[in-house]
């Protein structure tokens, strides 16, 4: 019996792979071995674009902050664990950001209390409690949920939450960290949801049959074997979920209230780091301090984000190495 | 039912906590369910009044009080057009990258780890970058070419998570079949990967233009503006190099810095957005239930 070559992995880049296994074929024309080379490199080099994008908005928003860094004026323990957040004064302005941390902290520290049991929950009733319809029908829904835009969010917390919250708990103002958090969470949820979903389908049917057969109900199989096996991608769910809170900026803006002080309940008024650079941004004069000092808010949230997404990643990948 | 079977105590808590865990978990759902009708809803009823095609048609006027949305909505169009010329070729290309050629070495853990953290930047920094990069340092200006090259970059891990899970759906098998015929790495992906691949491509582009069209924050400081006046009714009315109002700032000025401006004028102005994005989320889910429903693999 003659031997045939068969090939189960790709023949090697922009050659006439054609002489490979027909040697009858023609060899093909140069200029087409150029353009398919051409088109590869063109391939590789968007393919290895997403490194330079996140290195160029580190760079470039660093670029415009740097010069007040390293200007002589700037004390890192000054920004960071001051409360005085005064960039406007006119003999002397102060650029504390303590409580523009702490209104993010809160507000996505409320809203992550709100969104895991609803986010995970829901999850768990994708992947394990409902039928075939029921599923199709809820990721639909939640798909149009993730779709609607933040500035849509934050109207939403002015026109609708802001009377509800004064009504139902009597809250001086309505737009405060509780109107945030709701707001925040009702987005959160739909990343929650679907990482959450595709981490519990990770799970080997073997564990859920394992289970089943020993007699346990639905319920002791989530909650004993399925949980427990999925917990690393259970929790990158939730930490996505945090990242998209902690660095949402249109609702929160609207939402909170714009005052900055730190809470003392969740009926109070807080700003955040995005909201203050969304707010200000727009009057502090290009070169300024002030200005730099946005920028450089800038990267303390790109650094904030970038940990948790590395985090939830490194949990995702736990479960793939499995 | 035979004797063995009869209920104890312990089956029948069972069986009430199994019954208490569905009801639960589904109530949970449910509730995902509720707010996004209510919402829909209450926004559309309030907005009512003031909804018709003139509304869409004419401009806004007496300080954004009165009149419609056309320069807002046009500036919309405008700006999910042009950053959607920049990111679907780059976000497809590096998809296809990412599926057929990249192999599992440190590089492609780095421009996956890139992806996922381009998608977790918050939308604020991709303003504050948008402004540093292709305002200032590129020298572009504020302009319509300035937002959408962020707004292009914002949105591309959308199109290369999208445009990845839609190539990896093409069987390994089509393609082993096409090398064996004498094809090349990019014969195989022009002629079998891509046409097989192409109607989820398709999806993930339009899921991009609703996410696009909604995005408030970066815009407002590399392109967009509170208020421009433009004739009603010319869709070449901005050029790439302009200004323009966007349909998500338009919202936001309305609600903060206007005052007295009629009471359903926001809702319509958000009814306006979220149907857009909502409308086009729908032509996405519709293609993509018809096409899995062709599939024959």
């Amino acid at each position: 019996m003659t031997q045939t070559t068969v090939q189960l992995s790709p023949p090697p880049s922009a050659e006439g792979g054609a002489e490979l296994v027909l040697s009858t074929r023609a060899k093909r024309r140069f200029a087409e071995i150029a353009a398919e080379r051409a088109i590869e490199v063109l391939i590789y080099a968007c393919g290895v674009s997403a490194i330079l994008f996140v290195f160029g908005i580190f760079f470039f928003v660093f670029r415009e902050g740097a010069p007040y860094v390293f200007g002589g004026d700037f004390k890192l323990g000054e920004f960071l664990f001051s409360t005085e957040w005064y960039p406007t004064s006119l003999g002397n302005p102060r650029y504390g950001v303590l409580s523009l941390i702490v209104g993010t902290f809160s507000v996505t520290a409320l809203a992550t209390f709100i969104a895991v049991p609803f986010g995970l929950g829901s999850a768990v009733f994708v992947s394990e409690f409902s039928g075939n319809k029921g599923r199709e029908t809820l990721k639909i829904v939640i798909e149009l949920l993730a779709a609607i835009p933040s500035v849509v969010w934050g109207f939403i917390g002015i026109s609708v939450m802001n009377p509800v919250i004064q009504d139902v708990f009597h809250a001086p103002v309505g737009l405060n960290v509780l109107n945030g958090a709701v707001l925040l969470a009702l987005m959160s949820v739909p990343i929650m949801v679907s990482i959450g979903e595709d981490a519990l389908k990770a799970v080997p049917d073997s564990y859920r049959e394992a289970a089943l057969a020993m007699g346990a109900t639905r319920w002791q199989m989530v909650y004993r074997v399925l949980i427990p096996a999925a917990k690393n991608g259970l929790l990158a769910a939730v930490l996505l979920g945090v990242g998209r809170a902690v660095g949402e900026t249109m609702a929160v803006l609207m939402a909170t209230g714009h005052a900055i002080n730190i809470p003392h309940s969740v009926f109070d008024p807080v700003r955040t780091l995005t909201a203050t650079i969304a707010a200000e941004l727009g009057e502090a004069s290009a070169g300024s301090p002030h200005y730099r000092v946005l920028f450089i808010i800038g990267i303390l949230l790109f650094t904030i984000t970038f940990i948790v997404n590395l985090t939830a990643d490194l949990a995702i990948r736990g479960v793939r190495k499995r | 039912m035979p004797a063995v079977f009869t209920e104890t105590a312990a089956t029948r808590r069972k069986r009430l906590t199994e019954r208490l865990a569905q009801g639960l978990f589904g109530l949970m759902a449910l509730s995902l369910v509720v707010p996004l009708v209510t919402i829909v809803v209450y926004l559309f009823v309030q907005a009512w009044p003031l909804l018709s095609w003139d509304f869409l048609t004419s401009n806004p006027t007496n300080g954004m009080r009165q009149g419609g949305i056309w320069s807002a909505f046009l500036g919309t169009i405008y700006l999910v057009t042009v950053s959607l010329c920049v990111s679907a070729p780059i976000g497809v290309l590096a998809a296809v990258y990412l599926n057929e050629y990249a192999e599992d070495n440190w590089l492609t853990r780095m421009i996956n780890l890139a992806v996922v953290n381009l998608a977790g930047v918050p939308s604020i920094v991709h303003a504050l970058f948008g402004l540093g990069a292709f305002v200032l340092f590129a020298g572009i200006g504020r302009s319509i070419i300035a937002a959408s090259l962020t707004l292009a970059i914002m949105t591309l891990p959308v199109i290369i998570a999208s445009t990845k899970e839609s190539l990896a759906s093409v069987p390994r098998s089509f393609r082993e079949a096409c090398w064996n015929v004498g094809a090349t790495r990019w014969q195989t992906i022009r002629r079998i990967v891509l046409p097989n691949s192409i109607s989820g491509i398709l999806t993930g582009v339009i899921l991009q233009v609703s996410r696009t069209a909604g995005e408030t924050a970066p815009v407002m400081f590399t392109g967009a503006v509170f208020f421009k006046k433009i004739p009603e009714g010319d869709v070449f009315a901005y050029s790439l190099t302009d200004q323009c109002m966007a349909l998500s700032m338009h919202l936001y000025t309305v609600t903060t810095q206007v005052t007295n401006a009629p009471h359903a004028l926001p809702y319509a102005i958000a009814v306006a957005l979220l149907g857009t994005v909502l409308v086009v989320n729908a032509l996405s889910i519709g293609t993509r239930v018809y096409l899995r429903s062709r599939k024959k693999w």
